[in-house]
């Protein structure tokens, strides 16, 4: 090597000069790209948002080395959750998880503030170039406890606690009776919407009321195990939610609507490894493996049956759940025989179906 | 309605009251000796998970009401050094307890999160659980629905009857006079504490053992706050102090109970209702400001440092 002159020093300097960009941008390629996820709730909610930390995990250990990820949890669905989006963005996240509804205008407003940020957004409705959104078909798994119920409820009538009126939750309520009804045309469903989706004393409340009323199989739209561990101490089945609950209730749960989201997020991820992310909107059910249920238990053989092949036909599209005549609760048609409700009009949902007792408010 | 419907209507009422009633029971022994500790909700939830993990732990519930007693009287003794000793303002410092009993029973409960523990199980009484309506209403509960009776009736005797009673109001009323009387303000002001901290925690056991039984970071769901006011709108009366706690139960459930009949009340106003009318009802029945001012501890609140 030559001996370093002033003159070849310079040289020296401009050269690495030159070549530092080089140099941090393959640094950069080989950094993990840093994803973040935003909660409503803790991660020990063992409901929607223990789920959701499921699949982010699922995602990191596929993605192993490529990816970092973390977490904010119990974000309030308010104005603070703005600076939460806002400091994962700027703290160098490349794709950001919004996993509650209640997030979607302050998303939008980051969204737009960080363009070359992607971000998604459970469950709501509103798009950007750069924010996308997603969500489950869970109205499918309803109809699937619904068929079981109709199958195991002896005086017909079903209980359900809810938490609040939105589409989700209408979806739920009609499918899960449409399901009672295939088997049992006189089926009937009460519901009480305890405005929460996470707090065990109102949830197990709620379902001693319904219980009190008559209803002898019960399904909750709300996060806790608390309806599962009530009905059990009245002694009828019940559903679980979002997870599988049996150790709660070993002898009660039938089965649970189980939220998988660690395929969505692994293949989300990789497309933006890979520069292909765009912004879609996605609604999957079965056949996407977003939505599964926890195994059948407590159930006679028969049943059983019938539950995995109405798992196969919704999974299959042959069963599309809202397809008409169907009749409101003041039995008007809403929808002509014949014809399936689109996801427009489905993502809107707020009638609810003959046979449904209360009203929404 | 059948006499079915209505036993189990009140059985439901009383199981959502107890947990208020512990707490405010204990609450109140604590202000009536002149400390006024906002840690309550915390409190509750470090009872919470105490007794979930002893009684996953041992295997039995029992043990974890005694572990959450014995882990309310110790966080209830944090606030009495730093208000009692070191003399720290009781407001702030029971709030600084309420948001760390919040993360700290989070944090150790961590582990506990989607698992079950056994429950606590009724306790028949011998023919009496028998009787109709009765029997499933007053002796067919768990223990601790008859302790909080008991315990009410207690309070309320050694307030009014005994002479320990009356040196805690003094105490309470008026520490300076008590002091010269030559009773120790701070050893009595940490024992109050302490039985305020032990029923918070037992409150905080009757949720994740029995009324929901789990472990969830939230679990308490401002039970802890809502005892607090109960104590102050009963003006520190104990049987008023039941009242309040049932009459809030009973609208908790009964609202939810009258949407399941079909009857269309927003979810919204079913959460605000119990709060709105236990405070309607207990406003009415307290009115007499003069009974309130009577009833009130004088030195609720106040710094208390012996000069001699």
């Amino acid at each position: 090597m030559a001996p370093i002159k002033r003159r070849n020093f310079t040289a020296l300097l401009g050269a690495s000069a030159l070549a530092a960009p080089g140099i941090m941008r393959a640094a950069r390629a080989a950094a993990p790209v840093k994803i973040g996820f935003v909660y409503l709730g803790p991660v020990g909610d063992f409901g929607w948002t223990y789920q959701h930390d499921i699949g982010r995990k699922q995602a990191q250990a596929a993605l192993n080395g490529l990816i970092t990820t973390t977490y904010v949890e119990n974000v309030p669905e308010a104005p603070e959750c703005q600076a939460v989006f806002e400091n994962l963005a700027a703290s160098g996240c490349k794709l950001i998880f919004g996993t509650s509804f209640g997030y979607m205008n302050y998303m939008l407003k980051v969204a737009a503030k960080y363009p070359d940020v992607k971000f998604e957004h459970c469950t709501g409705y509103k798009r950007a170039p750069n924010l996308a959104t997603y969500d489950i078909r869970f109205y499918q798994g309803r109809y699937v406890q619904g068929v079981i119920a109709g199958k195991l409820s002896k005086v017909g009538l079903a209980g359900y606690v809810a938490s609040v009126p939105v589409p989700e939750v209408v979806q739920g309520m009609d499918a899960f009776l449409l399901g009672m009804q295939s088997v049992n045309p006189k089926a009937r469903l009460k519901f009480i919407m305890i405005d929460s989706w996470y707090d065990p004393g109102k949830e197990g409340d709620a379902a001693k009321a319904l219980i009190d009323q008559g209803c002898d199989i019960l399904t909750q739209h709300t996060d806790s195990p608390a309806p599962l561990q009530t009905a059990a101490s009245h002694g009828i089945k019940a559903f679980g939610e979002a997870t599988d609950m049996i150790s709660f209730a070993p002898k009660t749960q039938l089965t649970a609507c189980v939220n998988e989201w660690g395929g969505y997020y692994t293949d989300r991820i990789k497309l933006l490894l890979a520069d292909k992310w765009t912004s879609i909107d996605t609604w999957g059910g079965f056949d996407t493996g977003m939505l599964k249920m926890a195994p059948f238990r407590n159930m006679p053989n028969s049943v059983e049956k019938l539950a995995s092949l109405t798992v196969t036909s919704i999974s299959s599209g042959k069963n599309q759940i809202f397809t008409g005549p169907l009749t409101d609760q003041s039995g008007k048609i809403f929808l002509a025989a014949g014809q399936t409700m689109d996801d427009g009009t489905l993502s809107g949902l707020q009638t609810l179906v003959s046979g449904v007792e209360g009203q929404l408010t | 309605m059948t006499l079915f419907f209505v036993t189990s209507f009140i059985v439901s009422i009383m199981a959502a009251s107890t947990p208020l009633l512990l707490a405010a029971a204990g609450e109140l022994i604590v202000e009536k000796s002149g400390v006024l500790n906002l840690g309550v909700e915390g409190m509750m939830l470090i009872g919470a998970i105490a007794g979930f993990a002893t009684a996953h732990a041992t295997g039995n519930a029992y043990a974890g009401i005694i572990a959450a007693a014995m882990a309310g009287i110790a966080i209830s003794l944090i606030f009495a050094v730093l208000t009692l000793s070191l003399l720290a303002n009781q407001i702030a410092t029971g709030l600084a307890l309420t948001i760390f009993g919040h993360g700290f029973a989070a944090l150790l409960g961590a582990g506990y999160v989607g698992i079950a523990a056994p429950t606590l199980g009724k306790l028949a009484i011998p023919l009496l659980a028998s009787i109709p309506v009765l029997g499933p209403v007053f002796f067919n509960q768990n223990i601790l629905i008859y302790a909080s009776f008991a315990i009410v009736i207690f309070i309320s005797w050694f307030l009014r009857k005994t002479h320990a009673g009356l040196i805690l109001r003094a105490v309470g009323d008026s520490h300076d006079a008590a002091h010269a009387m030559g009773y120790s303000v701070i050893a009595i002001r940490y024992a109050a504490t302490a039985f305020g901290g032990a029923m918070a925690g037992i409150a905080g056991a009757y949720l994740s053992l029995y009324y929901s039984p789990l472990w969830s970071q939230d679990l308490a769901a401002g039970r802890g706050w809502i005892a607090l006011a109960l104590v102050v709108f009963s003006a520190w009366r104990p049987f008023w102090l039941l009242a309040g706690a049932y009459l809030f139960g009973g609208i908790t459930f009964l609202s939810l109970y009258l949407q399941g009949l079909g009857v269309p009340i927003p979810s919204p106003l079913i959460s605000a209702l119990p709060y709105v009318g236990t405070i309607i009802v207990l406003v009415l029945i307290s009115r007499d400001s003069r009974r309130i001012r009577l009833n009130q501890p004088a030195c609720l609140g106040k710094y208390f440092h012996a000069v001699t």
